[in-house]
């Protein structure tokens, strides 16, 4: 039966979702850049959180605080290395290297770890739970979710309230313009990519946690991602979330018809939602 | 009488006369190859041959069309799966049903097209994929075909194919080498009618029309090209090619399951690196990419994952340092052009008119 417990499971599961899209939507609204290896870089992370969970006995939420800045420099490096060669008004040399990329890592991360499934270990909060009267729920996709709500308020309020996020919306805007003023688009894009990486590292965690990952699951993230956004509308943070909160309802109701229409029912809501809004629920930007 | 000066347009090059009368030699050597060639071999040309010909359309569409759509896989997988379901279920002849599978992909790409245009650019590419996820998706439901594990075709349905006895009369082969010479045949004539067909489009006004659309969107808008119509045509064509040829590659093969018929890795992931490393843009680009392709398949393939790695960083390097790939190098030291798609003015001394 589809009940309450049904809808706010998929409510958190969309927290999920909301934390893959949310660096996938803030490097495309600065540099317009759709970075095809994202799922694979979610990935990347939850196998670093492993190693430094293994190697150094540390817990998830402690790891994160090693893994996250190492995902910053790797996303700042990658950045000014390879992606800001190939920006410009052509799309197809972005797409093509970060989809060699994806490829790239996917082989990497199964010749490194095998493609046994592996999972992050948080103790008992794995399977501790809540009453919220209407249905009991865990604590872990609670947290999942308050994340996701936290990651946008931090974005939000680095975008509108700092001066980095000043010179992010100038770049964005107008890089030429913004590089007269004393703005650097070059490194100021390699930031952007490596914020986006702290936030795949938050993603990393709790995909890790709450189930069983392996090198070859980076895509169908980048897909839900990808959903998210586009639902949402492009350019909007909040409206991300809204798009992960609607594939993840969509999710655990075709899971709770038939398990088979768990993914399917997800991939017809964003193809349902692009029949009737195609620039998504709250547009902002123009791509 | 005197000399008027005329003037013609052409595209014809002397490079290009020789290269299509050697094309033409060598299609000829292609069709008598198995009355001498090895097995093995028949089956490494039929693999190069139906890569060529998914790499083709991939360039007409990312290339020429600028839609880069990593999506292809969903048109290989249906093609093949409406080629194993009639063969299976009304046990159609396997070699008529192949124009089902160009059929039926063509009409998976008219919902495909009308979603995926709704989004522009790299989002267009993600939308095709998505499409791809809900076919296979759908496919692993259906349950006469095998559902999520799979089917083989049955062995008296590609035994009994058309021109199978004839075959196996002229060679005197066994049933299953005379059945790699006929898929062998059909993926020649499909790679042939596909080089050829996607040349001549591109020399009609309306690939003139796709080739301004990609240079210059605007300008192009402006002296009356209709874009939404050529993105259309191009998207139509590539799918129903694409489609032919994975019910080819499927039929070939025997056994279908929905992860190995919408493999994004096997039908876009190696189909663009063949694209990408031979030059994109180019029909000379996909020939030699396929070469390239089947030479490091050949030689690294039995380091698994490191063979993928390798070919990833090619496409990425190739793509920072030789944007247009081998082709494009070579072209740009030597000028050459293999199939010149570039109108030339001939100013010719006169004849009479």
């Amino acid at each position: 039966m589809i009940g309450a417990d049904t809808i706010i499971q998929g409510v958190l599961l969309g927290g999920l979702y909301a934390l893959f899209a949310a660096g996938l939507s803030l490097v495309f609204g600065i540099m317009r850049l759709v970075n095809l290896a994202h799922g694979d870089l979610i990935v990347l992370a939850a196998y670093l959180l492993l190693v430094v969970t293994t190697a150094l006995g540390l817990g998830p939420f402690v790891a994160l605080l090693v893994a996250a800045p190492a995902m910053f420099v790797i996303g700042w490096t990658l950045q000014r290395v390879v992606l800001n060669r190939v920006l410009g008004p052509d799309i197809l040399p972005p797409l093509l290297v970060t989809f060699g990329l994806s490829v790239v890592l996917q082989n990497a991360l199964l010749e490194g770890f095998t493609n046994d499934s592996r999972r992050l270990r948080a103790g008992p909060l794995e399977t501790a739970s809540v009453d919220l009267g209407v249905a009991m729920v865990g604590v872990m996709p609670l947290m999942t979710f308050a994340s996701a709500v936290a990651v946008i308020l931090a974005l939000q309020w680095l975008f509108y309230r700092t001066e980095l996020g000043r010179a992010f919306r100038a770049t964005s805007d107008d890089p030429v313009t913004a590089s007269l003023m004393g703005v650097k688009p070059a490194s100021i894009f390699a930031t952007a990519t490596g914020i986006a990486m702290l936030v795949v590292t938050i993603a990393a965690l709790f995909l890790g946690t709450r189930a069983n990952f392996d090198p070859t699951i980076g895509p169908a993230r980048l897909i839900y991602a990808f959903q998210a956004v586009i639902i949402g509308g492009l350019g909007s943070l909040w409206g991300t979330l809204a798009g992960g909160v609607i594939i993840g309802v969509a999710q655990t109701v075709g899971a709770a018809i038939n398990p088979e229409w768990q993914i399917l029912a997800g991939h017809i809501a964003f193809l349902a939602v692009l029949l009737i809004r195609p620039r998504g629920l709250f547009p902002r930007a123009v791509d | 009488m005197s000399d008027v000066t005329t003037y013609s347009v052409t595209t014809r090059t002397r490079a290009s006369v020789v290269a299509g009368l050697i094309a033409l030699a060598l299609a000829v050597v292609a069709v008598v190859l198995p009355a001498f060639a090895s097995r093995a071999l028949i089956q490494d040309l039929f693999f190069i041959l139906t890569m060529l010909s998914l790499a083709q359309y991939w360039n007409l569409l990312a290339g020429y069309g600028g839609l880069v759509s990593v999506g292809q896989q969903a048109f290989v997988g249906f093609g093949a799966y409406m080629l194993f379901g009639p063969v299976i279920l009304w046990g159609l002849n396997p070699v008529p049903a192949l124009l089902l599978s160009g059929v039926f992909a063509l009409l998976l790409a008219l919902p495909t097209a009308f979603f995926a245009f709704r989004l522009h650019g790299a989002y267009f590419a993600i939308g095709t994929w998505v499409v791809a996820e809900v076919v296979r998706l759908s496919v692993a439901m259906w349950k006469d075909v095998g559902g999520g594990t799979g089917t083989s075709l049955p062995r008296e349905a590609r035994s009994e194919m058309w021109g199978v006895p004839q075959i196996e009369a002229m060679f005197d082969v066994r049933t299953s080498a005379a059945q790699d010479i006929l898929a062998y045949w059909i993926a020649l004539a499909v790679a042939v009618a596909t080089i050829g067909g996607i040349y001549a489009f591109l020399r009609t006004k309306r690939g003139l029309s796709l080739a301004a659309l990609r240079d210059n969107a605007e300008a192009a808008r402006s002296v009356g090209v209709d874009a939404a119509r050529i993105k259309w045509t191009v998207f139509l064509i590539a799918a129903f090619g694409t489609g032919i040829v994975g019910g080819l590659i499927f039929l070939q093969n025997g056994r279908i399951s929905p992860d190995s018929a919408f493999s994004v890795i096997d039908w876009t992931a190696f189909v663009i690196f063949i694209v990408v490393i031979g030059g994109i843009g180019t029909i000379e680009g996909p020939i030699l990419g396929v070469l390239v392709f089947f030479f490091l398949q050949t030689f690294l393939a039995d380091f698994g994952s490191w063979y993928l790695l390798t070919l990833g960083a090619l496409g990425i390097a190739i793509m920072l340092f030789a944007p247009r790939g081998l082709w494009g190098l070579i072209s740009e030291k030597t000028g050459l052009h293999l199939f010149p798609i570039q109108r030339r003015l001939v100013i010719g001394p006169g004849r009479d008119r």
